[in-house]
């Protein structure tokens, strides 16, 4: 029995009830990336600070003088949510020496989308990474900037069309291969890198959990199915997110002070044409194109398990271990 | 006590003894001395802060909106091309009402690559909602950090305490540093009206409808005119404290003179010579240095300068199709008062180059033997290229 099974048994009691990110707020029918959002504010808890970048989870849960959360939430621009996330941690630190608030753990978030993540916020992510401040950072990647009206994002994988990558008559859509920033989170040594998809609840909440005890950065890249942009229906929101990771397309692993594991395991990938086919955005590819992808997808899945099976912890890395012999 | 200090590190000082807790800033000539004063002090202990070194200039303000938004206090400080790059968030900050105090070393645009001085970088953020404060020497570098933070924490809007490249920033003058007792009965623990707190959460930085923001905006411009009704108030208080007070404008010999210099930064320290040396010779010439930029304060400006004849501004800045911008802040203050005396605007010093005692005595022959102004600027000093 793996893992995660246990967990189905056993875990959705202890799920916090209550919720942080309130009903009432503007997302669209089917939103998987405010699901994500709602799940990540149960595995938190009430002791945070979310500093959350401009994007459709702003926009849907701030109209003033409404909020949807129950937690303190600040958000500045689009390009930082990583670098304000910093300023609070430090602010926090800040109060606590000079004992003008009490001396608990205050964990700070940093959420963005793909867009505020991957293209205009990789600078402040990078720094704040680097940085090492307290703080977990989450993407929540629906693949493209579906606030604005659906743009092409680096996190728009390839083939998709979106209202600045379109098909047409020369053009089948996305033209680049989507950017790995987990991978990018790791290089940084961020002792704890995650994926996730609110799909898979409970692996999630766990990996928040995790990612929580960590005293200093942590990055978790979760996958957020998108109906609008992706045209795709809305009820089917769950079971995309099941097919994307089933795929191989989207698989769920963490990074432990550098030691890669698979959470979710998958027995035998589903070829992507299952993921792809309900997918209004994916409609234009040729049989060719579709094959071309899936080779990228395999090739993708086994450099993750090579990983997985040859990579050991930095903490293993010691001159005596032997490696230098 | 006196010594012996940089301008850089009357800043440096002027933030100690502030007691900031945070500080972000990024490198860039010529405001590294005050970064690498504060890294110093927060090194050896004498500065409890967090001196967070961060991967940009736009960065620093990004994370300082995030501390400031905790109730710390918060400094940065930064030059040229750093603030334009922090351009965005220098509108956030006012519009979050944060008080965050920076100070910002005069340098010239690029292209053409130049690290000295040149006002139009300060300036074009004039309408950023921050408060814009000019320095003339060191002393008064480290007066005004302490009163920006005054300020800005009594109507919740940033502060811009501004001072020229090298002139300024790496000139040793002496400088009273006050003790930290002194300074803590003029500038108490900052007491944030609002923050981010786990037990009281609050949602800041929403979406706003036009039902809303307009009203926002008019609360801005509110807290800028409580700033210009206020800031006396502050420098009385300074004042009794330390004994020194500079106004929001400064009158040299303006009460009985036909024409009067305006300037702001170093260039009036200069010009202070030359309009001693003229009045010797019997000229009816005075000097105002504007100190105040945003609140712009203008009925102190047209108290000064409305009975005179001419006046003569100095600006070592320059808005493309328009001309010095001093200049034209003084003819919109004036523009409503019968017959007002005519602006005469000079642009001098650009990208560093020397105000020379002979140059604003160009300037005073030259208003005082023309009838009217011959062109909205006059460039002072070119050459033939």
């Amino acid at each position: 029995m793996n893992i995660i099974e246990n967990f189905d048994l056993y875990a959705p009691r202890l799920v916090d009830k209550k919720e942080y990110l309130c009903s009432g707020h503007r997302a669209c029918q089917g939103c998987g990336e405010v699901l994500g959002l709602r799940l990540m504010c149960k595995a938190l808890g009430p002791d945070v600070v979310i500093a959350n970048a401009t994007g459709c989870m702003e926009i849907i849960s701030s109209m003033y003088p409404s909020t949807a959360w129950e937690v303190p939430w600040i958000h500045v621009a689009f390009e930082n949510a990583a670098a304000v996330g910093s300023g609070v941690e430090a602010g926090l630190k800040a109060l606590r020496r000079k004992g003008k608030i009490a001396d608990r753990d205050v964990k700070v978030v940093g959420v963005a989308g793909d867009g505020g993540t991957m293209d205009i916020g990789l600078q402040a992510l990078s720094g704040a990474m680097e940085r090492g401040h307290d703080m977990l950072f989450v993407c929540l990647d629906n693949e493209a900037y579906m606030n604005t009206g659906i743009q092409r994002s680096s996190g728009t994988p390839m083939g998709a069309s979106t209202t600045t990558s379109p098909a047409g008559k020369v053009s089948s859509g996305q033209k680049t291969w989507k950017k790995n920033v987990p991978e990018i989170m790791v290089a940084h040594g961020v002792s704890y890198v995650a994926t996730a998809c609110p799909s898979y609840p409970l692996d999630f909440i766990n990996k928040v959990k995790k990612a929580m005890k960590v005293k200093g950065p942590s990055y978790i890249h979760c996958f957020t199915v998108c109906p609008t942009g992706w045209r795709s229906p809305s009820e089917m929101t769950i079971k995309l997110g099941r097919l994307v990771v089933e795929t191989g397309i989207f698989p769920l692993y963490e990074v432990e002070d550098g030691k890669y594991r698979m959470t979710v395991e998958v027995d035998q990938l589903r070829p992507i044409e299952d993921y792809m086919k309900p997918q209004g955005r994916y409609r234009h590819l040729t049989p060719d194109q579709i094959e071309i992808i899936q080779d990228r997808v395999y090739q993708e899945y086994n450099k993750l398990q090579d990983k997985i099976n040859g990579l050991h912890a930095w903490s293993d890395l010691q001159y005596e271990w032997g490696l230098f012999d | 006590m006196k010594r012996v200090v940089e301008g850089s590190q009357a800043v440096a000082e002027a933030v100690r003894l502030a007691r900031v807790g945070v500080i972000s800033a990024y490198p860039i000539t010529p405001q590294t001395h005050i970064v690498e004063f504060l890294s110093e002090y927060c090194a050896n202990g004498s500065l409890k802060a967090r001196f967070m070194r961060v991967e940009s200039e736009h960065s620093a303000l990004a994370a300082l909106i995030g501390t400031a938004s905790t109730g710390v206090r918060a400094f940065t400080a930064t030059s040229g091309q750093g603030l334009a790059l922090m351009h965005e968030l220098l509108h956030w900050t006012s519009g979050a009402r944060l008080p965050i105090v920076m100070a910002e070393v005069n340098r010239a645009l690029a292209p053409g690559w130049n690290i000295w001085v040149d006002q139009t970088d300060s300036l074009a953020q004039r309408d950023t909602g921050w408060i814009q404060l000019y320095c003339e020497n060191g002393q008064e570098v480290l007066d005004t950090v302490l009163q920006a933070y005054r300020l800005g924490e009594l109507v919740n809007l940033p502060v811009m305490v501004v001072l020229d490249a090298f002139f300024l920033s790496h000139t040793y003058e002496p400088v009273d540093v006050p003790e930290q007792e002194t300074v803590d009965s003029f500038l108490p623990p900052y007491e944030p009206k609002f923050q981010l707190d786990p037990k009281d959460p609050c949602a800041f930085g929403s979406l706003v409808t036009p039902n809303i923001y307009m009203e926002m905006r008019h609360s801005i411009a509110q807290a800028m005119d409580d700033a210009l009704r206020c800031f006396p108030y502050i420098e009385d208080e300074f004042e009794k404290i330390f004994d020194r007070r500079y106004g929001t404008v400064e009158a040299l010999y303006c009460d009985d003179a036909d024409i009067i210099l305006v300037t702001t930064g170093t260039i009036t320290s200069t010009s202070r010579q030359v309009v001693n040396e003229l009045r010797a010779e019997g000229e009816k010439v005075g000097l105002m240095k504007l100190k105040l930029f945003r609140p712009f304060p203008v009925h102190h400006v047209r108290s000064v300068l409305i009975s005179a004849k001419k006046i003569a501004v100095i600006d070592r800045n320059f808005s493309f199709g328009a001309g010095g911008i001093f200049a034209q802040e003084i003819r919109a203050a004036l523009c409503n008062e019968p017959g007002h005396p005519p602006v005469y605007g000079y642009i001098a010093g650009i990208g560093g180059r020397d105000v020379t005692t002979d140059v604003i005595g160009e300037i005073y022959r030259r208003t005082k033997n023309s009838e009217a102004p011959e062109a909205e600027s006059i460039w002072m000093g070119l050459q033939e290229v």
